[in-house]
């Protein structure tokens, strides 16, 4: 048996290292279709909480209106107001384990617990967009649906970035509370690498390392996505000689 | 035959919470002319335009477009026959000013992408902006962007275009422009226009009909000598008296 700490970590790394790469991959994957699916959900929510209603609209469009607006109200206060672990325990043992494995059963919630925040992060986002531009695209007679997608939204996503890289930083880490419906994320596999040597200071001390890698590369990563999506300062003078759809046509026509 | 009469607005009125903005105003646009609707601020003028391309909903009257009642048409086919041009200009700050200029001709309109390009190189082309095609909003000036909005509005193939205040946002060296352009398009294009205005020299030069509002009602509309040489009501005169001062 080794005796130094080094010793320990070089130890349980050779001898467990696929468990704890399988973890990193589930782990890696709940926050990513977490975040991926609460985005999907958070942008539903923003359209349908949009919906503009006016005095002359039919009784029944404004039934159905407002009763969305009621659900989404009672969705997001649920699971911003509840943990995720407790939802974890409630939803798999109340309803979901009859029918989904556990792995599948803790997309559904991460992603349902990302959306109701992505909703709030996404309102946001959109109450930065100028107004304006809301009612020029009505004002060429776009409806709600296209004007949120091609105007508003893509300005607000840009604007909730920073959020959202940030709901998914979050994620890789609280994925770790999904080990209580026994799904292999890094945290349980953790678990489960140091009950045998019961070296619980040392295996975790590789679990935070693993943690720290995955959250450092995901910060570069959104910021690079950030720079990305802004694009350049510059523009090119079209029909100038640096615009080559210009020189091309040019040249096609001499 | 009399030109034929594409909007008419009947008993509108307009009403935030108790405060009544526009009264029992009756109104109408004839295909071709140029209306200029002056007044001072909180006249109801902007909100007045707002209501027409329904931006605001009218809470009393009716609005005829052609002859029939707009509640009787789907909205946004109505709102893509009358364009609008903006005080804030309002162009989509996500796209490119080719974008802009295409994006509501592929999405409304069913446009293929080479069609929409075109007519929008077109508009851009007369109204001076076409060299800048792949610029975003942000890298304009007040006046470009003004233009650009301006040739948004046209790649719609509007019957009328309203402009709520083209001008009032701009840089006092930038408002000649944003006028040139619209006086060509009066005097070149025919294109029937709505213009809420602060510029007098403007509307006395380029209105065929000039309506004056004030506190929510149409006090007094004519033609521009009418107007500014021998108006009829006292309000008018202290309005016209104030502003052509300074």
């Amino acid at each position: 048996m080794p005796d130094t700490f080094f010793g320990w970590i070089a130890f349980l790394w050779e001898e467990y290292a696929p468990l704890f790469i399988r973890g990193t991959g589930n782990t890696l994957l709940l926050a990513v279709s977490g975040t991926a699916f609460g985005f999907v959900i958070g942008l539903l929510v923003a359209i349908l909480r949009t919906v503009p209603l006016s005095a002359k609209d039919k009784p029944v469009r404004k039934c159905v209106v407002r009763t969305f607006h009621i659900l989404i109200g009672i969705y997001i206060e649920v699971f911003r107001g509840t943990p995720m672990i407790v939802q974890a325990m409630v939803l798999y043992y109340g309803l979901l384990q009859s029918f989904m494995p556990a792995m599948g059963a803790a997309v559904f919630i991460i992603s349902l617990n990302t959306g109701a925040y992505m909703a709030e992060i996404l309102r946001g986002g959109i109450i930065a967009v100028d107004k304006g531009q809301k009612e020029a695209a009505q004002a060429i007679g776009m409806t709600h649906w296209q004007s949120m997608c091609s105007v508003v939204l893509p300005q607000a996503v840009r604007n909730a970035l920073p959020s959202i890289g940030n709901e998914f930083i979050v994620n890789i880490k609280d994925s770790s509370v999904l080990n209580v419906i026994s799904v292999s994320e890094l945290f349980f596999q953790g678990k489960s690498a140091s009950g045998t040597y019961l070296r619980y200071y040392e295996t975790f001390f590789i679990v935070a390392l693993i943690y720290l890698v995955l959250t450092f590369l995901s910060a570069r990563l959104i910021g690079w996505l950030e720079r990305k999506l802004d694009g350049p300062d510059s523009f090119v003078i079209h029909g100038s000689q640096s615009d080559s759809r210009a020189v091309i046509r040019g040249n096609k026509e001499g | 035959m009399a030109a034929q009469e594409i909007l008419k607005i009947e008993h509108l009125s307009k009403r935030f919470g108790s405060n009544q903005v526009l009264r029992d105003v009756d109104f109408s646009v004839t295909q071709g002319e140029v209306v200029c609707i002056i007044g001072s601020s909180g006249s109801g003028k902007s909100t007045l335009l707002r209501c027409i391309n329904l931006l605001e909903e009218p809470t009393g009257g009716n609005i005829c477009y052609h002859g029939k009642d707009i509640d009787t048409l789907p909205v946004t086919d109505y709102r893509a026959r009358v364009g609008m041009v903006f005080q804030q200009f309002n162009l989509f700050d996500n796209m490119t000013v080719l974008e802009n200029c295409t994006v509501g001709q592929k999405k409304v309109l069913g446009r293929d992408r080479r069609e929409a390009e075109q007519k929008a190189i077109a508009y851009l082309q007369r109204v001076g902006m076409d060299k800048y095609i792949h610029a975003k909003p942000a890298q304009l000036s007040g006046g470009q962007k003004q233009r650009v909005a301006i040739a948004r509005a046209l790649a719609m193939d509007p019957e009328v275009l309203l402009f709520d205040e083209p001008t009032s946002a701009l840089d006092p060296e930038m408002v000649g422009e944003v006028l040139q352009v619209m006086r060509d398009l009066a005097n070149v294009g025919k294109i029937t226009m709505v213009i809420v205005t602060h510029e007098m020299e403007f509307a006395r030069e380029m209105a065929d009909r000039v309506v004056f509002m004030d506190e929510g009602v149409i006090l007094e509309e004519g033609t521009p000598d009418q107007i500014f040489e021998t108006p009829k009501e006292e309000r008018t005169r202290i309005f016209l008296k104030r502003i052509l001062r300074n």
